[in-house]
């Protein structure tokens, strides 16, 4: 079966293309990008028969509609949200046949913040540097969709898988994030370190694919001098003057002047794509080994 | 040398200079870049370090590092990429008064110098090049520019370095190249990576004037 195309009826507050993430550059300066929420992205895919690597489309806030020109599977992952296949509900976490001509709407989720839509064969954009994502801190990758834009789909490989039952824990009342310390936890005072442990932060609107920006108790530097760059990661906790600490996310750049007091192993930052601003976090540091 | 791990499967190389950093870089490209003693998904240099991004097993690695000598000389011998340039930036008079010297001199100084990519960042292509001695190091500006345009080259602190594109930015721009920096047709993409050597050609005031960036083997 040959690819089709996606026309975008509705692109929503920001809508993009992702998939796992460019890999082998960041040494050039590229940062990883790639979905936030990276188990909602690899289960949309699994739902339509897609590989791993397939691209689909990360929604934020306000959903999505999208009108295929096949009959095709789609599903919709991540932030649970109302479905809708030509205007009739449909189900959210399981594969959709979508018959040709068909708009799927996937609506502003009913907790968490951004969905995660996979189709058929994937979104077919060229690839950059080995990936689709859109990257929105250096703009490489396809640029955020826009109303009325045609997206190409590629060609489906497998069946779909059917899941019977899709669990979805219910919204969280506050994000708990393991730490890892260091780098650079050397850089900070023992007040910091309890202000770490005990503080509750909170996620600012100022939030976005790049990092979680928090408000609350300051981390006091012991160390006053400035830290030459160095190599950043998906995942550190950076702590920037003012010391309220900032969380990077996918499209984080890939080295920086300010000291990380600790990393968020990446197998446990998925809920931090979900976080909405206003939600209280709190980190459970540990040492390595 | 210091290994800092960074979560759970990254290390970070810490070094006292920048020197040894580039020397501990070369050292790893070269043989990580043949799976030694783990494969890595990414090898980041920075200023003083090296990250070791995503590595399949930090403790292999942790231990077949600790037991490297690095010499500096392992740094030497990177490739050669001329840049031509214009000195004609907008800030080219701060730099001189800073330096104490004439624009021209400005411009004799820093294209008499063998400059060298110590690492990337800030932008895709974006490379930071040490090789000025410390006398002719300045600060940033106290104001960012909005829009700093592709091509400018500019200092702050330490480093030399050209804008792949456009972008706001608060180096002090000296000059102005037509070299393309970054360009995906191109592989690598960058044309400054580490450990490049970077000479800048001054270029006479012609309109059309700016040529093609020149890369030597090493």
């Amino acid at each position: 079966m040959s690819g089709g195309t996606l026309d975008v009826v509705r692109a929503g507050a920001l809508t993009t293309v992702q998939d796992l993430g460019r890999s082998g550059h960041a040494g050039l300066g590229v940062p990883r990008a790639g979905a936030l929420d990276l188990p909602a992205h690899r289960l949309a895919n699994r739902l339509v028969g897609n590989p791993a690597d397939a691209a689909t489309l990360e929604t934020t806030l306000t959903g999505v509609a999208v009108r295929t020109d096949r009959s095709v599977m789609a599903a919709v992952t991540g932030a649970p949200a109302p479905v809708r296949v030509n205007g009739r509900p449909a189900a959210w976490g399981t594969a959709v046949r979508l018959p040709a001509g068909a708009v799927l709407d996937v609506g502003a989720p009913t907790s968490g913040l951004r969905s995660y839509v996979a189709v058929g064969g994937g979104i077919a954009v060229a690839p950059v540097l080995g990936s689709r994502s859109t990257d929105l801190l250096s703009g490489l990758g396809p640029a955020p969709l826009r109303d009325g834009e045609a997206v190409p789909l590629g060609e489906v490989t497998g069946p779909p898988l059917h899941a019977d039952t899709l669990l979805w824990p219910a919204p969280p009342e506050e994000l708990v994030l393991p730490l890892l310390l260091g780098p650079r936890d050397d850089w900070f005072t023992p007040a910091a370190m309890d202000s770490l442990v005990r503080g509750r932060y909170e996620i600012s609107q100022h939030s976005n694919r790049i990092a979680l920006r928090l408000e609350g108790p300051p981390l006091e530097r012991a160390v006053q001098r400035e830290m030459p760059s160095e190599g950043m990661v998906v995942g550190a906790v950076q702590v920037p003057p003012d010391g309220r600490p900032v969380v990077f996310l996918a499209d984080c750049p890939t080295t920086g002047g300010y000291p990380v007091i600790g990393v968020v192993p990446e197998s446990l930052l998925s809920p931090a794509a979900q976080a909405v601003p206003g939600l209280t976090v709190r980190f459970v540091p540990r040492r390595h080994r | 040398m210091r290994l800092r791990p960074v979560g759970e499967d990254s290390l970070l190389v810490d070094l006292d200079t920048p020197e040894e950093a580039q020397a501990w870089h070369a050292r790893i490209l070269d043989r990580c870049g043949r799976g030694v003693p783990a494969p890595v998904r990414d090898i980041v240099p920075g200023d003083r370090t090296v990250l070791l991004y995503g590595v399949t097993d930090v403790h292999a690695m942790e231990a077949e590092l600790s037991r490297w000598s690095v010499p500096l000389s392992a740094a030497a011998g990177g490739p050669l990429v001329e840049i031509p340039v214009r000195y004609d930036g907008a800030d080219l008079g701060a730099v001189a008064d800073l330096w104490g010297v004439t624009e021209d001199e400005v411009a004799r100084i820093h294209s008499g110098t063998e400059h060298r990519v110590a690492f990337c960042g800030f932008a895709p292509g974006f490379a930071y090049m040490l090789g000025l001695g410390e006398r002719y190091h300045v600060p940033r500006r106290s104001a960012p520019r909005t829009s700093v345009p592709a091509g400018s080259v500019a200092l702050a602190g330490p480093y030399t370095g050209v804008y792949p594109r456009a972008s706001p930015g608060g180096w002090q721009l000296i000059g102005t190249t037509g070299a393309r920096l970054w360009d995906l047709e191109r592989e690598p993409a960058a044309l400054l990576t580490p450990g490049t050597r970077v000479r800048f050609v001054p270029e006479e005031a012609a309109p059309g004037a700016a040529s093609a960036a020149r890369r030597r083997p090493a």
